[in-house]
């Protein structure tokens, strides 16, 4: 995994939970920087595409690892 | 970021299971950066309450998957018994915490804090004579007129 700014921990959180938190988080993090959000939510792999794809916010990475899902997303 | 977006959401259902499409919807666009607006109305107007008291009923609802499979062999009459409606709640309470669903209290403010217009109907208000003071801060009161200011200029528009 890249390297990240900031992390957020959305582990055991159901949907649309993850969305929001990343999305607060990521308002208070300066543009060009990077967020590394977990989450165990499976839903959360499309989810973080659509929200990337919505918010104009990259998605560096997207992959599962030791059971959780790992999401690298670039402040627009 | 594309223009912003606008989605209207007419809320007319006052239980625990209705009360989460509105909110999960309503939050999940406002940080998709959708301009949104709910339209709380009937029965809706329940999930306008500061201590809410929401639940969850397996009575006319075929479709509830109930503990123990008991939606299978259960007889329909006696999920109308005295205690079933708060049994259920109390179980669908549960495995939404257990499953990491956010209450709708959480979700709620959430939206709020997200700057999702909240309206409540004031000719419903009206009708039950709802004492708006048990409401939370923050709620605005409209007729068709007022939601349909907003909703005529949404890209999307759900009536739930």
């Amino acid at each position: 995994m890249a390297d990240y700014d900031q992390e957020l921990d959305a582990s055991g959180l159901n949907c649309p939970l993850p969305i929001l938190r990343a999305k607060k988080t990521l308002s208070g993090m300066e543009s060009g920087k990077i967020l590394h959000v977990i989450a165990t939510d499976p839903g959360s792999v499309k989810d973080f595409e659509a929200f990337a794809k919505q918010t104009g916010n990259a998605l560096m990475e997207s992959k599962e690892q030791g059971g959780k899902f790992h999401f690298l997303i670039k402040k627009a | 970021m594309s223009a912003e977006k606008k989605l209207a959401i007419i809320a007319t259902k006052g239980s625990l299971d209705w009360a989460y499409p509105p909110f999960i919807l309503a939050s999940t666009a406002a940080a998709l950066g959708y301009e949104t607006q709910i339209f709380f109305t009937f029965y809706g107007l329940q999930l306008l309450r500061k201590n809410l008291h929401l639940e969850v009923t397996p009575l006319g609802n075929p479709g509830m998957p109930m503990p123990m499979a008991m939606d299978k062999w259960f007889p329909v009459l006696l999920t109308a018994l005295p205690g079933m409606q708060s049994m259920m709640t109390m179980m669908m309470k549960k495995k939404m915490k257990a499953k990491g669903v956010a209450s709708i209290e959480e979700l709620r403010s959430l939206c709020q804090e997200a700057e999702v217009k909240l309206i409540a109907c004031q000719m419903t208000v009206d009708l039950f004579d709802l004492d708006t003071s048990e409401f939370i801060d923050g709620v605005e009161y409209g007729g068709a007129a007022t939601f349909f200011e907003f909703a005529g200029e949404t890209d999307i528009c759900l009536y739930i």
